[in-house]
């Protein structure tokens, strides 16, 4: 069992609240992921768990056993919690070899020596580094580093696996291959993985369930990723999900309007019982007609991106951004020019609160 | 101790009251209070506390007394004139190996920082051999040569200290000055003189205001050095009643055996010192933190060079002309005087023996002892000082803990204290005021050079630990090390080469150290620079000569070793 249960935890450095009272439960053997903004106190959580940091007050407890309990005077140091770590900048440590580096848990834990090479044959095998086991880090790709320090995190077959935005520092293409690496060994071993990210897609790709932390240090939603994607709690949790559009919907007398100058709603009206409210839709809900029934738009900025032409399009005097398959706009003739004038419809918009549209698109 | 989670095995420690933390912090804390603290404190103490009383009326009694205001005065006048003429010789070579096409810059660059090497009080020896106003070989040459009784230049002077300070001293300047000027971005000056300014309006408004910053640092360095210096003054100024603050509290020490009067006295001048000291530092440290413009970047530029045509031979024997009246005169001085058969010869083959140097290293006690000395003294505080700096900067660089600022604020306190201050207060602390009482045995030296050099050891160490990434250490400890372990394993493999920069940085220099083993020496403790300087005390100047050389060849050894030794590590 390596669930980790979080209770209550507060976190303060000096005067500066990090995490207040915050409580969060990872069951075992799943893939958790930890999202939020750059700075909001998802890394300090992380190191909460993995012992580089006591929280004031609250309890973590990791497979039952809490390692941390100021109450009763509990804390337990980072090399008795038996978890593996990997850090976002990887960590490996420079003058020891490959195989040196992944060895280290096994040789601190005492590990017999046989047993240690195998165990280290294998790990750096699982992460596709066999045959470079004498290379000194420093003969390493970054991606390949990265590697390393994912061995040695799983060379002792821990229970519970925290990743520190580990993909932070690649490139576009290694960090989608590591990213299904991870998930990969994740099933494989069926360990329980925490998993700290600013990044949705990775996120959203990599995680069983997911929590959304914002910038105060405060989880808005906990989720599997469809229901975050699809049910967002709130804006924050929305506009934090990819790129998104928010137009103010207003009522006015029996109908809704949207837009700042107020053209006639034509979706399904809102089922809420507030004046104004935000709806909010991503680019890829926009469909576009030159005629018919919808909104009647302007068409502000037309750029073809390949497979799909993004526009820039105002309704009722706010700008919103829509995305649409390059083969749809070609085959029906909707490549607009700027300036032109187009319908609006709008699929699967999610309502809040007229509040949400400070800060506007994102 | 298992790495996988066992279900339900309840094996939490308990905060605990004493970690390994805590007694880092209260092992470093207690070294630095022990070794540089308490010594300074009861300097303190003991000039401005009289009869348990806070007395500061009484030290500006002292301080006003003709001796001890005639040092100070001597200590300004000094220190102000080495500031002054070590700055402008500094700045300008500083110029001509970084920003014209002088031939050989790259080796004139080296060449310009032997002095840092060679240690002061030697120089000072070498130059009363050619220039004491009777019997210097140059001043005899001239009056010999013109008939005449008056010599051409007195060394024993203001100006003769002056001038040889400045010889071992302008390199402060040197280093500052040529390192900003390489790193100064040349389209600055290039844009300047597309917009039409001459070469003249541009070193007047850009270069200079750029440099004006290491400049004044580097003066500063000079002024803090000189200030507290003891060799140069001691061997030029002693001689005909020119006495600075360090010379008279070696004075005062040694002639008054305890005697009340005179330990205070001293203490009040330590204190002045210790104060001057500070006071120096932090300009420094605000002309450096103001002067950090954005525009001498970190990366290193091709600057413009100034063309010196015609100039460019000439200025290239004039560079030559001062290493070799600088450099290799009293070097070559100091080897002929000790390999004279008695001193006042004249320098010719036929009066030379190897006598000297084979009854110095083999058969006299005293000077065989000294270096024993030297060579154990400087081992131990080097291996000392540079595992206490480890832990030390470690603390500070590394450790989060409560109390850490305390720990900080003692960190700096080494680097603001002059030798003869440490010196002093080790006196004060270790003569049996405490119960320990080491006075006149090689631990009250060894003692004092860990206070003197520890501020070496935390600038190397903390370098190195600085360029070891918390989370390699935290890797450590998410693989079950625990912090011990991780230090061990981690994080002094990683700054093996900052410690190995600290034992040289302080081995080496405590080998030809003086200031500190000449306050605190006894009749089998003498060290080689008390003996040197002993020697020539007593007249016997072949034998100062020679067992100087033997200190020379020692030196240039080891500076030739660490070299090879850090080309190597770098390869690897």
């Amino acid at each position: 069992m390596a669930n980790v249960t979080i209770e209550n935890v507060c976190k303060r450095f000096g005067a500066r609240t990090v995490l207040d009272g915050l409580s969060l439960a990872v069951d075992d053997g799943e893939c958790f992921t930890l999202l939020g903004p750059s700075g909001c106190g998802k890394s300090v959580l992380m190191r909460l768990i993995a012992g580089f940091e006591a929280p004031e007050s609250g309890t973590i407890a990791i497979g039952g056993r809490a390692v941390a309990d100021p109450a009763r005077g509990i804390l337990v140091p980072p090399d008795r919690r038996g978890l593996g770590m990997v850090f976002q900048d990887y960590a490996v440590w420079p003058h020891m070899t490959v195989a040196e580096n992944v060895a280290y848990p096994l040789k601190i834990a005492g590990t017999e020596a046989a047993a240690r090479a195998e165990a280290t044959r294998r790990a750096v095998a699982m992460v596709g580094l066999a045959g470079l086991e004498e290379r000194l880090p420093s003969q390493l790709s970054g991606g390949q580093q990265q590697r390393v320090a994912l061995a040695r995190a799983l060379v002792s077959e821990p229970r519970l696996l925290v990743l520190d935005e580990p993909l932070n520092n690649l490139d576009a293409n290694l960090r989608e291959e590591m990213r299904f690496e991870i998930k990969a060994l994740q099933r494989t071993l069926g360990i329980t993985v925490l998993y700290v990210t600013h990044d949705q897609e990775i996120a959203l790709g990599i995680a069983d369930r997911l929590a959304v932390m914002d910038g105060q240090g405060h989880l808005r939603q906990i989720g599997t990723p469809e229901e975050i994607y699809e049910r967002p709690a709130d804006a924050f949790v929305f506009r934090f999900m990819g790129i998104a559009n928010f137009l103010p919907v207003r009522r006015q007398g029996d109908g809704w309007v949207a837009g700042e100058a107020g053209v006639p709603w034509t979706g399904p009206p809102p089922q809420r019982p507030d004046a104004l409210l935000a709806a909010g839709f991503r680019p890829s809900d926009v469909t576009l007609a030159r005629e018919g029934v919808g909104m009647p738009a302007t068409v502000r900025r037309a750029s073809f991106l390949g497979a799909s032409v993004d526009y820039l399009i105002e309704i009722g005097g706010t700008l919103v951004r829509a995305a649409l398959p390059s083969h749809d706009c070609l085959s029906r003739g909707l490549l607009f020019a700027e300036g032109e004038a187009c319908r609006v419809a709008l699929d699967g918009v999610q309502w809040f609160a007229g509040g949400a549209l400070e800060g506007g698109a994102a | 101790m298992s790495t996988t989670i066992l279900p339900g095995a309840e094996k939490a420690s308990f905060l605990p009251r004493v970690g390994t933390a805590q007694i880092l912090l209260g092992l470093s804390i207690g070294i630095l209070v022990v070794v540089v603290a308490v010594p300074v404190l009861l300097i303190f103490l003991n000039s401005f506390w009289v009869n348990g009383q806070f007395n500061a009326l009484d030290v500006v009694r002292v301080l006003s007394r003709g001796e001890t205001y005639e040092a100070l005065l001597n200590s300004l006048i000094l220190a102000g004139g080495v500031t002054v003429t070590g700055t402008i010789v500094g700045t300008f070579f500083a110029w001509l190996v970084s920003r014209t096409d002088l031939p050989f810059k790259g080796l004139m660059k080296v060449l310009f920082l032997i002095p840092f090497m060679l240690p002061s009080f030697i120089g000072a020896l070498a130059w009363k051999m050619l220039l004491s106003p009777r019997a210097g070989y140059i001043n005899r040459l001239f009056m010999d040569f013109f008939g005449t009784d008056t010599p051409l230049f007195d060394i024993y002077s203001y100006q003769g200290i002056i001038m040889v300070e400045t010889m071992y001293l302008f390199p402060f300047v040197f280093i500052q000055v040529s390192g900003a000027l390489e790193r100064m971005d040349p389209t600055l000056e290039e844009s300047a003189r597309i917009s039409g300014a001459s070469l003249f309006t541009i070193t007047r408004k850009i270069t200079i205001p750029l440099v004006l910053p290491s400049v004044v640092s580097g003066a500063l360095l000079i002024a803090l050095y000189s200030m507290a210096h003891f060799g140069t003054v001691a061997v030029l100024g002693v001689e005909v009643g020119i006495y600075n603050i360090p010379t008279l509290i070696y004075e005062k020490i040694h002639q008054s055996a305890g005697n009340f009067t005179s330990i205070r006295t001293a203490t009040v001048l330590a204190s002045v010192l210790v104060m001057t000291a500070a006071f120096i530092l932090w300009l420094q440290n605000r002309v450096l933190s103001r002067g950090h413009y954005q525009i001498i970047a970190g990366k290193s530029f091709r600057p413009t060079e100034l063309k010196l045509r015609g100039l460019r031979i000439p200025l290239l024997l004039f560079c030559l002309a001062y290493i070799g009246f600088t450099i290799v005169l009293p070097t070559v001085t100091i080897f002929c005087v000790g390999l004279l058969k008695t001193y006042g010869l004249p320098i010719a083959l036929e009066n030379m023996t190897l006598h000297n140097f084979e009854y110095i290293l083999f058969e006299w006690d005293l000077t065989r002892g000294a270096i024993v000395n030297s060579l154990l003294l400087g081992f131990s505080a080097a291996v000392i000082t540079m595992f206490a700096g480890v832990i030390i900067s470690y603390v500070i660089v590394k450790m989060r803990v409560r109390g850490k600022g305390f720990l900080e604020f003692l960190g700096m306190l080494p680097f603001s204290v002059p030798g003869s201050v440490i010196a002093l207060g080790t006196m004060l602390a270790w003569s049996g005021k405490f119960g320990i009482n080491i006075y006149n045995t090689a631990w009250i030296i060894l003692v004092a050079y860990i206070a003197r050099y520890m501020a070496f050891s935390l600038k190397a160490n903390s370098a190195a630990l600085e360029q070891v990434h918390d989370s390699l250490v935290e890797a450590a400890r998410a693989s079950g090390a625990t912090m011990w372990q991780a230090l061990r394993d981690i994080v002094i493999p990683l700054v093996r080469p900052g410690m190995l920069a600290a034992f040289f940085l302080i081995f080496l220099p405590a080998l030809r150290e003086l200031t500190v083993s000449v306050m605190l020496y006894g009749p089998t403790t003498r060290t080689i620079g008390v003996a040197i300087y002993t020697l020539n005390e007593d007249g016997e100047t072949v034998y100062a000569a020679a067992l100087a050389g033997v200190a020379l060849i020692l030196i240039v050894t080891g500076e030739g070793l660490i070299k090879r030794l850090f080309k190597i590590g770098m390869k690897k």
